[in-house]
């Protein structure tokens, strides 16, 4: 009789798989990875790696000495000071800053994130940059600064545009893809606002996150500000992290330097990320709840891998809540998350996470 | 989460030497064996020791470029990225800004 391996499923729960169950849903995953990227599978070698990382009988595994892996993040203070629905906040009522030096020093971390929380518009910024000056003198890794196209926010009820969902249904998609045009050009006129502020006061890094959450035209408006900062603030650098493994389609036939954004998986969304003059890029692929660990971290791994041996820049997965195999639950198992961390450094070749 | 990632296979932020070669990832978009390279070579250890806390935590005192236990007279914060701008041979905006302001030039040799 086989030995049982004690692993989870994609939403956290414990589940035992045989050794050849676990092996066969390494295998199966990789060929999906690969029939939907066009991408190669894991070799026999790397399956057999993986498999031995997900079966190790220890409940925390790491990588050896020398393999060790730099991060950085989205979430820092906010994960301190905020609740759950703010990345898994815990509630602690204390400053950004504070919450930035508790990442810093007593997280051990590489990098440490601040954001726009507070942040109602443009003439309440002044004291978020007075945060982040006085940040600056007491901190020492790099700091980034989060945020994104938000897209959502320009659409009615919140914002001033049609919300192209309403529009959809009723069958007017040009009306759709105007409206989307137009939130998108108000998109890169704040975000590129913003980024000049946050460069005028030396914030190390912008960390353009969840990018293609709304689709392509949220892609677009990230790409696009990307080129334009490049130019206006070249010493500040840019992290592009994605939202999912695959950029829907919600204009269709928007394009980013010629090539269609709508359909492209990890390793395409590199490539024009590269193009725009993205620094770091974070790859996502998708968890779903309902396959085992195993499966959805082989999913991971075929693509990362790939996307790392093609990228000229720092690859660094983004490895949250239900994204890159870690499981889809408020506290991800940290069995789970330090397979996803071993699995990522070593066969997937990341730079950082 | 981030804690369970740093334990698995995170460098140790000022722990150990990760802000450094975070930062060559940011200002010259250096891929991590580069970047360990480089790194290892300004400090004049190897690039496993850029993970080592009993080799980086002397180091960083000696050099005064930030340590995660908290010293009185040591350097912290934008005292030491004065030093890892100057070590590194890479311009950190926050240091520039703050040079401006206090009226400063580059630091002497």
């Amino acid at each position: 009789m086989q030995e049982e391996i004690l692993t989870r499923m994609g939403d956290g729960q414990l589940v035992k798989m045989s050794s050849t169950q676990v092996k066969e849903d390494i295998a199966a995953a990789t060929w999906d990875a690969a029939d939907r990227g066009k991408i190669p599978e894991l070799t026999k070698a790397e399956q057999e790696h993986l498999f031995e990382i997900i079966a190790d009988k220890n409940r925390v595994v790491s990588v050896s000495h020398g393999e060790e892996v730099v991060l950085t993040d989205d979430v820092s203070y906010i994960r301190l000071n905020q609740d759950e629905g703010a990345s898994g906040g815990m509630g602690i009522p204390i400053s950004p800053t504070i919450a930035m030096l508790i990442h810093e020093r007593a997280f051990a971390q590489d990098s440490a994130v601040l954001g726009a929380t507070g942040f109602t518009g443009k003439a309440e910024f002044n004291w978020k940059l007075q945060e982040i000056e006085l940040t600056h003198l007491l901190l020492t890794v790099p700091m980034l600064y989060v945020s994104g196209p938000n897209m959502l926010t320009f659409y009615k009820p919140t914002g001033r545009f049609d919300n192209p969902s309403d529009l959809l249904p009723l069958g007017k998609i040009n009306e759709a893809r105007q409206v989307q045009e137009e939130a998108a050009a108000a998109s890169i006129e704040d975000l590129v606002w913003l980024s000049r502020h946050l460069a005028d006061v030396g914030v190390d890094c912008l960390n353009l996150d969840t990018i293609a959450a709304h689709g392509d035209t949220d892609f677009f408006v990230a790409l696009t500000a990307v080129q334009k900062l490049k130019k206006l603030v070249p010493e500040m650098a840019i992290e592009m992290g994605m939202a999912s493994e695959f950029v829907m389609g919600m204009h269709g036939q928007i394009t980013f330097n010629g090539k269609r954004l709508a359909g492209m998986y990890p390793h395409d969304q590199l490539k024009i990320a590269e193009e725009a003059g993205v620094d770091i890029f974070g790859p996502v692929i998708n968890v779903n709840r309902s396959r085992s660990f195993p499966w959805n971290l082989s999913r991971v791994v075929t693509f990362v891998k790939y996307t790392s041996e093609i990228s000229n820049i720092p690859i660094h997965p983004n490895v949250g809540v239900a994204v890159c195999g870690v499981p889809m639950c408020s506290v991800p198992p940290i069995d789970c998350v330090s397979r996803v961390a071993k699995a990522l450094a070593q066969i997937g070749k990341a730079d950082g996470l | 989460m981030p804690i369970a990632h740093g334990i698995a296979a995170g460098m140790g932020g000022i722990r150990t030497a990760g802000d450094l070669v975070m930062r060559m990832q940011l200002s010259r978009r250096m891929r991590l064996p580069e970047a360990k390279k480089y790194v290892a070579e300004k400090l004049k250890v190897s690039s496993a020791d850029l993970s080592d806390e009993y080799i980086m935590r002397n180091l960083r005192s000696e050099l005064g470029i930030g340590t995660v236990t908290s010293l009185v007279g040591g350097s912290n914060g934008m005292a030491a990225k004065f030093r890892i701008a100057e070590l590194l041979g890479i311009e950190i905006s926050s240091v520039n800004k703050f040079k401006e302001k206090a009226g400063l030039g580059d630091l002497p040799d």
